[in-house]
């Protein structure tokens, strides 16, 4: 609780922030760096989907870190509504286009992936849809922000979008996994092969923790510009005598 | 859940007169304007007859898609109706004396859901089966699709209230309460259809189905009048 208190002075956090920034993208760019390295040339192609299995380095980290950033935001909206932590709604709010951004990016690079492999763009396969929901997830909290005018209100009807689509979450991927199991196609690109081998684990792990700092850097300037929106506004606000 | 606790402080409140008020004084309203019912089951038959003529007359076709298709006219018929829960009681300023009142504002909410429910989805899945006729819908099928519907609707009926409430002082609300609660349906259709479908697909699931399904509507009784009396409340101050 102390700690929590700490960080919600906005300013302790901007210094903090500036700090931290550049050590943050280093080790970004350097996991990004090891992790392509490994997963494009060192991995070994698959005997079946030859290099196009490559796709799966970018692809699945995007997907990992999209129910990841879910997490954060729906976690920070709990710690916002119930501690009325003002940097945890920020928190919630900055970390929000990442994850729908990350999300995109993993129906878009299955959906490059499925076109040499399943012979279409899109395929209602069960990880498929559930990811397709968690992106309309991410579309409705971010369209609450839009919406609603004054931020503090904003935070506390999206705080509740959140937590609520956080409970959802498990739901929808427990009826989807069902539905698709009862409307499975004849024939299948299967993705549980046998246990994965090092070489692929290895670039696969990195790539997963490259993603993980790359939401850190990307949030960690998302609430710096959140904050001084802020500020922005409340001074534009108190020149103009609105705040009075 | 600190929301409570004030109200606990004073003891306990009798909850069972005003949420048979709120539930007498909306029915009420909803029966005398007209139009509600009307509305829901006007549009459940247009999306009903609709679907044969852009699929073609199949019979065979129909018959396979009936269950589904008569589970996605009753998720739109109750979306349409959706937006207007709390609308003209914010307007005018009576949701506000009712979350002054000793009576706790997710009471109120349960009761206008119980009345959305009674208005739109309830008729609504006591209607569905007797459509299914334009649908050639399997006869075996009727008395699960029935069951299913009475029981997922209140689901439908709880979520739709929670897109309400989160949207109730928007300009643009309609649009907005489609995105939020589409993604909490999913699970209701998946596990409605399944129910309803009997052995279509194969194997007879549709016991699970229906256990399933009704633990969504359980979970939403809990967690959605809380959610969206929270949701109220944050317009209020």
């Amino acid at each position: 609780m102390s700690s929590i208190e700490r960080f919600a002075n906005p300013t302790r956090f901007m210094r903090l922030q500036t700090t931290v920034q550049p050590w943050v993208w280093i080790i970004t760019l350097a996991l990004f760096g090891v992790g392509l390295f490994l997963g494009l040339t060192r991995a070994p192609a698959d005997y079946q989907q030859g290099e196009t299995v490559r796709i799966m380095y970018v692809h699945v980290p995007a997907a990992w870190s999209a129910l990841m950033v879910y997490t954060v935001m729906a976690v920070a909206s709990i710690i916002g509504i119930v501690f009325r932590h003002p940097l945890a709604d920020i928190a919630a709010k900055a970390a929000a286009p990442i994850g729908a951004a990350f999300c995109f990016l993993a129906l878009a690079t299955g959906s490059l992936w499925g076109k040499p492999m399943w012979g279409t763009w899109w395929v209602w396969d069960a990880r498929l849809t559930s990811m397709f929901v968690l992106l309309l997830l991410y579309l409705g909290y971010m369209a609450i922000w839009q919406a609603i005018d004054d931020p503090r209100r904003a935070s506390r009807i999206a705080a509740i979008v959140a937590i609520v689509g956080f409970i959802n979450v498990p739901i929808v991927k427990f009826s989807v996994d069902w539905w698709y199991s009862l409307h499975q196609p004849a024939s299948v690109f299967r993705t549980d092969g046998p246990t994965i081998h090092p070489s692929i684990l290895t670039p696969l792990l990195i790539m997963g923790l490259a993603y993980s700092f790359l939401f850190l850097a990307l949030h960690l300037i998302a609430i710096r510009s959140e904050i001084g929106t802020r500020r922005i506004r409340q001074t534009e606000l108190a020149r103009t005598g609105a705040l009075q | 859940m600190y929301w409570i606790l004030p109200r606990l402080a004073n003891g306990p409140v009798e909850m069972m007169p005003a949420f048979k008020s709120v539930v007498a004084r909306d029915f009420t309203l909803a029966i005398r304007q007209g139009g509600s019912i009307g509305t829901a089951i006007g549009f459940f038959l247009t999306v009903i007859v609709l679907l044969p003529l852009g699929l073609g007359p199949d019979q065979q076709l129909l018959q396979r898609i009936a269950p589904g298709a008569l589970w996605i006219a009753l998720l739109l018929s109750v979306l349409l109706s959706a937006d207007r829960l709390y609308q003209t009681d914010h307007d005018d300023g009576s949701l506000e004396i009712m979350a002054l009142s000793s009576t706790p504002l997710e009471v109120v909410v349960l009761a206008k859901a119980s009345v959305h429910w009674l208005t739109s989805g309830l008729p609504l899945a006591i209607a569905a089966p007797v459509f299914g006729f334009l649908l050639n819908l399997d006869t075996a099928l009727i008395v699960p699709l029935g069951i299913a519907m009475v029981t997922g609707s209140v689901a439908l009926s709880l979520l739709a209230s929670l897109g309400a409430a989160i949207t109730v002082g928007l300009r643009q609300g309609g649009l907005l309460v489609s995105l939020l609660v589409l993604p909490l349906y999913v699970p209701v259709m998946i596990f409605g259809v399944l129910a309803s479908s009997g052995a279509q697909s194969g194997i007879d699931n549709s016991a699970t189905a229906l256990i399933i399904l009704v633990a969504i509507v359980l979970a939403a009784l809990v967690v959605t009048p809380f959610a969206s009396a929270a949701a109220l409340r944050s317009y209020m101050r």
